[in-house]
């Protein structure tokens, strides 16, 4: 008959208890969060009276979880960028050219002349011998250029594919190297994205590789996805380049192997320089934000070994020769070397304000992005239009839920007691697994628990109707509880089954709001049956084992 | 004194106009594809691409005002609405101006926002933009895809695990009675131009849960009174179960909806399409799960040796042994 035993009546009322006690935060949202806050910046070994009593707002020993609020309550920016994977093929090549020009030019007895077809295709190399009857020799050459992916998938193949078209020999990437590429540039990406949003040191950005080529760039808090664009920064490539001559003429030609870059500060100033730069970002390991000798502005920056021997080297031999600090295609300074500097460490000045050597500093800090970014999507949602959302979600959610328990007392007197019980119970089961999991409540995911309120009495008024039905037949109300129980569970279970199948889709497809979505909902859906099968049950039975009624009114 | 909104004991013959209702659902589907395809969805820009800009001044919002500052900057299709809630006083006024997917550039670019921005603030000083949202067209293309997919995608996930649980003619009966919900939802979202854009799938899988709940809750009392009354026609059985679930299928529905009307008018604006897509959606699958499911499984016709599988020796050669 109706017995519970003791040891599952003391699990479900320790999972409602601990339920409160990790729902229990959400209710004083805002201590808690300068509570953990002040806690995460005492972790990192900083702390004075102001963190102490900050963190002192919430007990330690009370759980801290909170539920994340979504862009779309807490306001902030969500970017989607794509990254442009291809710029670093053409890098590549530019970088192969000076290689294969060299391993050529060492057999100029047998292919002749060797120069550069430009203007086609960036991701290939072509390159023209003048003995077209040679290629096939030249092919050779350049072949034996070719070295082994370094990857785990690459098995064996060849970074780069190299065949001939008459006199000319084209180099790409071959199918292999093209992969490892892209998924190192994206690692990279990501990883510089992070460095600079952390940088800035906002509230938990979310930053997340998405698909083949994409990064997520997620910023609560933030005034808009353009204040994100400029931390982000577009690449932030630095070289160091040998100045040819300086100009007026934006058309000028540049000649062979040299490209012409406008100055940053001066306007309709040009620089020639050589394309292959002496010393790039890459091998920077520090950059700080310091002042020059006459007071201004400026970047001091220290090289790698490597670095500081090529940047020494250079120094050295072109004494009285000016070079130029690029950054991004324009050209900081172009300053005269005035000797040789050995340490590998210098000084970027230019027309700075304080914010503005930070910014590069940061920027150089970070390290240059492997490529550019393009921007697929971008929302920015102000803080004052999430709150509204807040305010009148929670009314919304406050009103239903009233208008459901009213209904269901209406409908089942006691017994609608017991559900609202078990419903206030699933609310907070919700909120607790919200937080223990850290997963993220959005705008549609507060409509997900009100639809849920309205759901979760489903599996309630199954059994309901259920009881009512077996009352008729059954032998004393006891015996109509029992079977009520045990012929509505299967209908809980395939119902709940199947939405809980539409709720794991949205999950899946979904992004963003929608997922929250999908999480209130299909939390919802289990804390329903719980709640359902097991609290109202066991209020049921507490309820009939102390009164022993004879007849009873679903 | 308790309420009662459905009597005990109902005896309701659902199928008595079944060629009505049938009749009724298929033309509705008919009318939801004749608007879907005549009058077009309104896509929001998740799914077309282009930009959202949300105003909020204290003055009212002169929509012609709007257009006539943007125009000049030349950004073709430029569609400015006000947005109405209860919850706004008279100082805030809110519109909602869209752009549409710029030539060439997958995001509006900042300079085109900006200018946006600066044209409605010469209107209005007072107007501030809570909110831009911008798409470009490579995801929103992609978005559509995914969206179809998670569509289909979830039908064919609860046909098969209906067809698992049930027989096969029941998982067509529910496929059927979810594609009905569907399509009717597009169709008002047509019909009224309402704004269709990503959270409205969500709304749509929303109704797909919620409607199949409806319907599996039928389903198993058919299940049980097959097994229970042998040989009592199909009609009947069918009728009997969904006369005994009523109650329960609209109280459901009753507490759903009610929970759904408090969002729906305190919600906020920014929520109320995907909220009403899912409300009627509730309607329309509360009266699919009773009038469109069970007339397709009456339809194909049900086998009726549901306890086979109970007796180990059915179908063995050992069946007839004991006989």
């Amino acid at each position: 008959m109706m017995h519970i035993p003791t040891w599952r009546r003391a699990l479900i009322w320790l999972v409602c208890l601990g339920g409160l006690l990790f729902a229990l935060p959400n209710l004083f949202y805002d201590r808690v969060e300068r509570s953990n806050d002040a806690r995460a910046v005492i972790e990192t070994g900083l702390s004075d009276a102001e963190l102490q009593a900050e963190a002192g707002l919430w007990p330690e020993w009370l759980p801290s979880g909170l539920v994340n609020l979504g862009l779309d309550l807490r306001g902030g920016a969500h970017l989607l960028a794509e990254v442009q994977v291809e710029e670093v093929y053409a890098a590549r090549m530019e970088a192969m050219w000076p290689e294969v020009r060299d391993a050529l030019a060492a057999q100029r007895d047998k292919v002749g002349f060797v120069t550069r077809e430009e203007g086609g295709d960036p991701s290939e190399l072509r390159v023209r011998i003048s003995e077209a009857s040679e290629a096939a020799t030249a092919l050779e050459i350049v072949r034996g250029l070719a070295t082994p992916v370094a990857s785990l998938t690459g098995g064996g193949a060849n970074d780069i594919d190299v065949r001939a078209e008459g006199p000319e020999i084209i180099v790409t990437l071959s199918e292999a190297e093209r992969a490892a590429t892209d998924d190192r540039t994206i690692r990279q990406a990501l990883e510089i994205v992070r460095r600079r949003i952390d940088e800035v040191g906002t509230r938990e950005p979310t930053i997340q590789r998405q698909g083949e080529d994409r990064i997520l760039i997620e910023v609560p808090g933030v005034g808009s996805a353009e204040e994100v664009k400029e931390i982000i920064g577009t690449t932030a490539q630095l070289t160091f380049q040998p100045v040819v001559s300086r100009t007026s003429d934006a058309n000028e030609n540049p000649g062979p192997n040299n490209e012409i870059l406008p100055s940053l500060d001066e306007q309709g100033v040009y620089y020639i320089l050589e394309r292959n730069p002496v010393v790039t970002g890459e091998e920077l390991v520090d950059a700080q934000p310091a002042f020059d000798q006459n007071g201004r502005p400026a970047v001091n920056f220290r090289f790698n070994p490597t670095g500081a021997r090529a940047f020494g080297d250079y120094t050295a031999e072109n004494i009285g020769s000016p070079f130029a600090i690029v950054l991004d295609e324009e050209v900081i300074s172009a300053p005269v070397i005035q000797s040789h500097i050995p340490g590998g460490s210098g000084i970027i000045t230019g027309n700075f304000t304080v914010e503005e050597s930070t910014q590069l500093a940061v920027l150089l800090r970070a390290g240059a992005l492997p490529a550019g970014l393009e921007f697929l999507e971008e929302r920015t949602i102000g803080p004052e239009l999430g709150a509204d959302s807040i305010e009148a979600g929670k009314l919304a959610a406050m009103v239903g839920a009233l208008a459901v328990i009213v209904f269901m007392i209406l409908t089942y007197g006691l017994f609608g007691v017991f559900a609202t019980v078990a419903l206030t119970i699933n609310m907070i089961l919700i909120f607790a697994v919200l937080s223990i999991l850290g997963a993220t409540l959005t705008l549609p995911g507060i409509a997900g628990i009100v639809l849920t309120m309205g759901m979760a009495v489903d599996a309630n008024v199954l059994v309901y109707e259920r009881i009512r039905e077996e009352l008729k037949t059954a032998r004393g109300p006891a015996r109509a509880i029992d079977l009520g129980y045990e012929k509505a569970l299967s209908a809980i279970l395939d119902g709940n089954v199947t939405t809980l199948i539409t709720a794991l889709i949205l999950f899946l497809v979904g992004s963003g709001p929608v997922r929250g979505f999908a999480v209130t909902l299909g939390l919802g859906i289990l804390t329903s049956v719980f709640t359902a099968i097991f609290v109202t049950r066991l209020l049921i039975v507490m309820w009939f084992e102390r009164r022993r009624p004879k007849t009873i009114e679903v | 004194m308790r309420l009662r909104i459905v009597p005990d004991d109902t005896k309701i013959d659902f199928f008595r106009a079944a060629k009505i209702t049938f009749g009724a659902s298929v033309l509705a589907m008919v009318v939801s594809i004749i608007a879907a395809l005549a009058l077009g969805l309104n896509f929001g820009i998740d799914f077309q691409g282009g930009t959202t800009i949300r105003t909020e001044s204290e003055s009212a919002v002169d929509v012609g005002e709007y257009r006539n500052a943007i125009a000049p900057l030349g950004l073709g299709d430029v569609i400015i609405t006000e947005v109405f809630d209860p919850s706004f006083g008279d100082d805030k006024n809110v519109a909602s101006v869209r752009i549409q997917a710029q030539d060439g550039a997958e995001s509006v670019s900042a300079e085109t926002i900006a200018a946006v921005e600066a044209a409605l603030q010469g209107v209005d000083p007072t107007v501030s933009f809570p909110s831009v949202e911008s798409v470009g067209p490579k995801v929103s293309g992609e978005l559509i895809q995914s969206a179809i997919f998670a569509v289909l995608g979830s039908l064919a996930a609860i046909l098969f695990y209906i067809w698992l649980r049930f027989e096969w003619q029941f998982a067509v009966g529910a496929i059927a009675a979810l594609v009905h919900d569907v399509t009717l939802t597009i169709g008002i979202f047509a019909a009224f131009q309402i704004k269709f854009d990503l959270a409205i799938i969500a709304a749509l899988l929303t109704i797909v849960g919620y409607s199949i709940n409806d319907t599996v809750v039928v389903f198993d009392r058919a299940r049980e009174n097959l097994r229970k009354y042998k040989t009592m026609p199909l009609r009947d059985l069918l009728n009997l179960s969904a006369n005994e679930t009523l109650s329960r299928t609209v109280m459901t529905s009753g507490t759903t909806l009610l929970a759904l009307l408090a969002l729906l008018v305190l919600g906020g604006d920014v929520i109320r399409g995907f909220v009403f897509a899912i409300f009627w959606g509730v309607i329309v699958g509360t009266y699919s799960s009773i009038y469109v499911a069970k007339n397709i499984v009456l339809m194909l016709g049900v086998k009726r040796d549901w306890d086979k599988k109970d007796d180990p020796k059915a179908g063995t050669q050992f069946a007839n042994i004991d006989a």
